[in-house]
């Protein structure tokens, strides 16, 4: 297995967050896993990004340019990175900030309202969960439970509430995949 | 203990605490200021000491007192706040006080900017502050090897009573991967019957200084340090090779570089292309060795060195290749990382195929 995944948005956006878990979720399945952030002067109102890489073998070059999926949560990032995925490979746009459509016809595209359906949860922090729950059940690359394990970990003790709302976002975002792609989806 | 995601800055922290390091120097740069954050709260719990200095000079002038003191110590920074401790290091080399130097390079000259570069290579390996010495130079290219290394490079320097300096770039020092923290093989070392660390009133008082006003008396310490550094080219040469075997262009690359260019040679081995890769781990002392006995073979037609700067390494792989083969270079600059495409672009040109 190689997998190579760009999460790229806003500072604020919890593309790092989302970046961490899923490496941290590959890494208990067994994986070899590198997770490379932009690390400019990236903060609240910036774009930032971050390259996942989960693979069986040793890892070589951690910056991605061909990439089998690619997670972009605002305008610039999709400017940056939507052409970046290979043929086969996954597009999760957050169709709220990103009005565009990818002309790409040879991968899968998955359009999230990430920040409407964020406000229907009343917390626009859930962004990066939903799109990570759309890209999880795009790619299929691990499995839902372990992140979902990873996430309660985190939050768990600190606060149930927000635990709750966290896999409900991760759920959500899952959900609209599954619609998006059909039976394309977890391929 | 399994393996966990660790960042790379926080890794080497973590590891030198790891091998016993009790005092931290240092002065916020990026991209290394996760080893300041790290130890300013991981210090204190080992019963050492954390303290921001007011600058790099000062931080480097702090070093050497501790290490003078015979306590294990650690500084970091990068590239330009490297620049600035010079003087510290070269004076800490001349009164041959163990520590460990890392550098997070970034791209120069100048202030530069924050992107991760190689263009430190020349002020590590030959010289960088003044005068007759040399600092070990380890260049891992995994957060694993970093941690590795720096739990060996305390050993080092303990032995040889030499700075290590430990040289990654903004890369290594930023991303995270899967570290294991296992114990590493313990060197037998020499007891610190030198530092000045107190007499009690029971023996006389061991100075340390690198002042020698008459020359003669200054060649015989540089000559019996150089005897010093002789020992230590012969043994701690630390080098890897991929593909070597076939290899018709041989690469040469360090740090992280080196993980570019192994995907480049899978690439060319699906193109039906021959290519290898020497990897120097210590870049001081060079694998020089391994490098002419490579350039000796009959298949090997080129060397390509790849670096993330104008061309420093490649003036060692030129001295080591001593003219048996033609060596190229392809590199980028300024915080720019080679793409995989174009060094698969460099070995096709090498070798004559179409791009």
């Amino acid at each position: 297995m190689l997998h190579k995944v760009i999460m790229a948005g806003f500072g604020g956006q919890g593309i790092m967050t989302a970046g961490k878990i899923l490496a941290e979720a590959a890494l208990r399945e067994g994986r070899n896993v590198s997770w490379l952030p932009s690390y400019g002067p990236e903060m609240r109102g910036g774009t930032a990004n971050c390259h996942v890489i989960i693979s069986d073998d040793l890892i070589g070059n951690p910056i991605i340019s061909e990439a089998s999926a690619v997670m972009v949560l605002n305008q610039p990032s999709f400017d940056k990175f939507g052409n970046n995925v290979v043929s086969g490979g996954k597009l999760i746009v957050n169709s709220s900030l990103i009005a565009e459509k990818s002309p790409k016809d040879d991968i899968g595209t998955v359009y999230v309202p990430a920040n409407d359906i964020a406000a229907e949860f009343g917390n626009k922090k859930v962004i990066n969960m939903i799109m990570l729950g759309a890209y999880l059940k795009a790619t299929g690359v691990v499995e839902i439970s372990t992140i979902m394990k990873i996430v309660s970990e985190i939050l768990g003790q600190k606060n149930p509430e927000l635990l709750k709302l966290n896999q409900d976002a991760i759920l959500k975002g899952a959900e609209l995949a599954d619609e998006a792609l059909g039976g394309e989806a977890g391929r | 203990m399994s393996k966990e995601l660790w960042k790379g800055n926080e890794a080497i922290a973590e590891a030198a605490v790891r091998a016993g390091c009790k005092y931290f120097f240092g002065y916020p740069i990026t991209p290394q200021n996760e080893i300041s954050e790290y130890m300013a709260s991981r210090l204190p719990e080992v019963g050492g000491c954390f303290l921001q200095a007011e600058s790099e000079v000062a931080s480097i002038n702090m070093v050497y007192g501790a290490s003078g003191a015979g306590a294990r110590v650690m500084t970091s920074s990068s590239s330009p706040g490297i620049s600035l401790m010079q003087e510290g290091i070269s004076y800490i080399a001349a009164a041959e006080l163990p520590c460990v130097v890392v550098n997070i390079v970034r791209g120069g000259p100048g202030l530069g900017g924050i992107q991760p570069a190689q263009s430190d290579y020349f002020q590590a390996c030959k010289g960088g502050g003044h005068g007759d010495y040399k600092l070990v130079v380890l260049a891992p290219n995994s957060v694993q090897e970093a941690v590795d290394l720096v739990q060996e490079a305390f050993d080092i320097a303990d032995l040889y009573r030499t700075p290590v300096l430990v040289l990654g770039d903004g890369m290594i020092g930023q991303m995270m991967e899967p570290v294991e923290f296992y114990p590493i093989p313990k060197r037998e070392l020499p007891e610190k019957n030198w530092a000045a660390d107190g007499t009690r009133g029971k023996r006389p008082p061991n100075i340390i200084n690198s002042l020698y006003l008459k020359a003669e008396e200054c060649e015989i310490e540089n000559l019996r340090r150089y005897e010093k550094y002789a020992a230590i080219q012969k043994s701690e040469v630390k080098c890897e090779t991929y593909n070597l075997e076939n290899a018709e262009v041989v690469c040469v690359a360090y740090g992280m570089t080196s993980r570019v260019v192994s995907n480049a040679i899978d690439t060319l081995e699906k193109a039906g292309i021959n290519a290898g890769l020497i990897r120097p781990v210590s870049l001081w002392p060079f694998p020089s060795g391994i490098i002419a006995e490579v350039a000796a073979l009959p298949g090997v037609k080129a060397f390509l060195t790849v670096e993330m700067s104008m061309g420093q390494m490649v003036e060692d792989v030129r001295l080591a290749v001593s003219g048996k083969k033609p060596v190229h270079f392809y590199g980028r600059t300024g915080g720019m990382v080679p793409e995989v495409s174009a060094v698969v672009n460099e070995v096709k040109r090498i070798t004559g195929e179409e791009i």
